[in-house]
């Protein structure tokens, strides 16, 4: 499993955090791919914290068990910054994408003793400008692909066209926006 | 060649069933398996199937519609979890001693209680002498082949048993993973048509289904169905070698994964075996001969073959995801020492009961028991060889 990457996911029940990394394996395995996307199920209620994990690879995955060194970990939520410890056995090779609009002494703060890179966006802005409505997990998940370089990102908002339409069969209406949602989200996400 | 798909477990077990378009699918909705009888009832309605969906008002009334459907001389399937089985227990043996080849898709979850929806092998093992076939699945590939080859095994004239697929809820079951399906029309040519020999629905032979069996009979009609259960080893053999011939994936009733020169070993089942071949190979970077054995055919059991393959090993762990809480071991590993003994195999070998209720098995647990194994190989013996992994000692 020489190019793992390992994708942790942490938001709360209703934001959409298992659909994106669901749409991220599907995306991953259009590029062709061996991936993983899956869901920690616990308390399945609204608002609950909700993690869900990505393996993408070049060689086939056989591991069967959570995520605990990730590369790469998404917030969905800040509130979950004070509550979960969303940097656990995060690599400091890795990176952080937390969905927010705090500013950076209070990440740094919040994330105490991590050494990593810190990305932030603003998936609410985003959201609100292209769908007229708060789904942080498609801005979210351009961030995720943007950040890790999993593919280029010609190769996935092509790819997401197509996921979009069979998604969203029955509501094409809200294709074009997502798809801006996800060009925004691309050049919103930021390093600090 | 096949064709390149992503899909959960149970999109997989779904899949397989519209593939087979069973005659009747009845199944009665349970976490984690919920989603194969949503899916399936789906390519009902869109008419990709023209299978009699019954949507029965409990787990068993749905065993009851496939005996009955089985025994009207019509192919059945049905899904379920935990405590669906549980409800099943009473019509599970009468399936099995009907002789009926209905086929079951098992995401396995512990049975209640405490209440849980999560992955262990407890309802399995609930019915592991029920006269069910039990083939077990390490990833959504496996829940999808097995499913495919099972009508073959099962209907067999020599077999006529049930026969379930299992696979780990949730960890497989709702988990995104690549899988090559077989096409279409290559399903159906493999699958074939249900031709029974006996059923009810056949004016010109008036048979009885079910009648009272006393002293006089039962006893050889219960022989007859262990005789089945040894016949099912060669039919599945046979079965397996047709299916690598159209896809090119082998099966055998266990994978021996790196067990050429292999020291130590760890025998378990479903997707913990992948999570153990990833820990093998780290091993093996250190010089650590690890390897697994993958136990696929749990009902009947390859005992002689087990023995055959563990002679040679210097200490074996033995996983097991249920307790049998009987103050001795796991069945698993029952199974396997049993196995041992009676075909004259004496290494030293321990059990680990994990991942009960979902418990995660991590790599670095399954790292633990091959340094276990590594202490006991140098010993020679292992004490107290009932054990746990991944449990809180207080």
């Amino acid at each position: 499993m020489g190019d793992l990457i390992e994708i942790r996911w942490h938001g709360r029940g209703g934001q959409g955090a298992k659909t994106a990394s669901l749409l991220l394996a599907d995306a991953a395995f259009n590029t062709g791919k061996y991936i993983q996307g899956f869901p920690e199920y616990g308390p399945e209620r609204m608002g609950a914290p909700i993690t869900a994990y990505n393996r993408i690879s070049s060689c086939p995955i056989t591991v069967h068990s959570n995520i605990y060194t990730p590369d790469y970990v998404v917030v969905v939520d800040d509130t979950l910054l004070e509550s979960v410890n969303v940097t656990a056995g995060l690599k400091k090779e890795g990176a952080i994408i937390i969905n927010t609009t705090k500013d950076s002494n209070y990440l740094k703060n919040v994330l105490r003793d991590y050494e990593g890179s810190i990305y932030t966006i603003d998936a609410r802005k985003v959201s609100m400008e292209a769908l007229g409505q708060y789904f942080p997990n498609t801005p979210m998940l351009a961030a995720v692909v943007k950040v890790s370089n999993i593919m280029s990102e010609e190769e996935f908002m092509q790819d997401m066209v197509g996921s979009f339409k069979h998604k969203f069969a029955k509501k094409p209406e809200v294709i074009a926006g997502n798809m801006k949602a996800l060009e925004l989200a691309m050049k919103e996400v930021k390093k600090i | 060649m096949g064709i390149r798909e992503r899909l959960s477990g149970n999109e997989a077990a779904a899949i397989a069933m519209k593939q087979i378009n069973p005659d009747v699918v009845a199944a009665f909705p349970i976490t984690p398996s919920t989603e194969i009888p949503q899916y399936f009832s789906s390519f009902v309605s869109n008419g990709s199937v023209d299978t009699e969906f019954v949507a029965v008002e409990s787990e068993h009334s749905a065993m009851s519609a496939c005996i009955g459907a089985e025994a009207a001389g019509a192919r059945a399937m049905t899904a379920t979890s935990s405590n669906g089985l549980s409800l099943m227990w009473e019509m599970i043996y009468i399936a099995s001693s009907t002789r009926l080849p209905i086929v079951m898709s098992l995401v396995n979850r512990a049975v209640s209680g405490p209440l849980n929806i999560h992955n262990d092998h407890s309802d399995a093992m609930g019915v592991r002498d029920s006269g069910w076939i039990q083939l077990f699945s390490e990833n959504n590939q496996e829940a999808y082949d097995n499913l495919l080859m099972a009508h073959r095994i099962a209907e067999h004239k020599d077999v006529l048993l049930p026969l379930m697929v299992c696979q780990d809820g949730f960890i497989t079951s709702h988990s995104i993973e690549n899988i090559e399906l077989v096409e279409d029309e290559k399903v159906k040519e493999f699958v074939g048509t249900y031709k029974p020999k006996h059923y009810l629905l056949n004016t010109a032979e008036p048979i009885a289904v079910g009648p009272l069996d006393l002293q006089a009979y039962l006893f050889e009609h219960k022989r007859a169905q262990a005789e089945a259960m040894k016949n099912a080893k060669k039919v599945i053999a046979s079965v397996s070698a047709e299916f690598e011939k159209m896809t090119g994936r082998h099966y055998e009733f266990f994978e021996k994964y790196k067990m050429d020169d292999s020291e130590i070993v760890i025998v378990c089942m479903n997707s913990t075996a992948g999570t153990a071949k990833y820990t093998a190979d780290c091993l093996r970077e250190n010089g650590i001969k690890a390897g697994v054995l993958k136990v696929r055919m749990f009902r009947p059991f390859p005992a002689e073959e087990i023995a055959k393959a563990l002679a040679n090993q210097k200490a074996v762990a033995v996983l097991d995801k249920a307790d049998s809480l009987n103050a001795a071991g796991g069945p698993l590993f029952e199974d396997v020492t049993s196995a041992m003994f009676v075909n004259g195999v004496f290494v030293p070998t321990v059990n680990y009961i994990y991942g009960i209720g979902g418990r995660d098995t991590t790599e670095s647990e399954i790292r633990n028991v091959y340094m276990d194994l590594i202490e006991i190989a140098k010993k020679g013996k292992a004490e107290n060889p009932y054990r746990y992994l991944g449990v809180r000692s207080k």
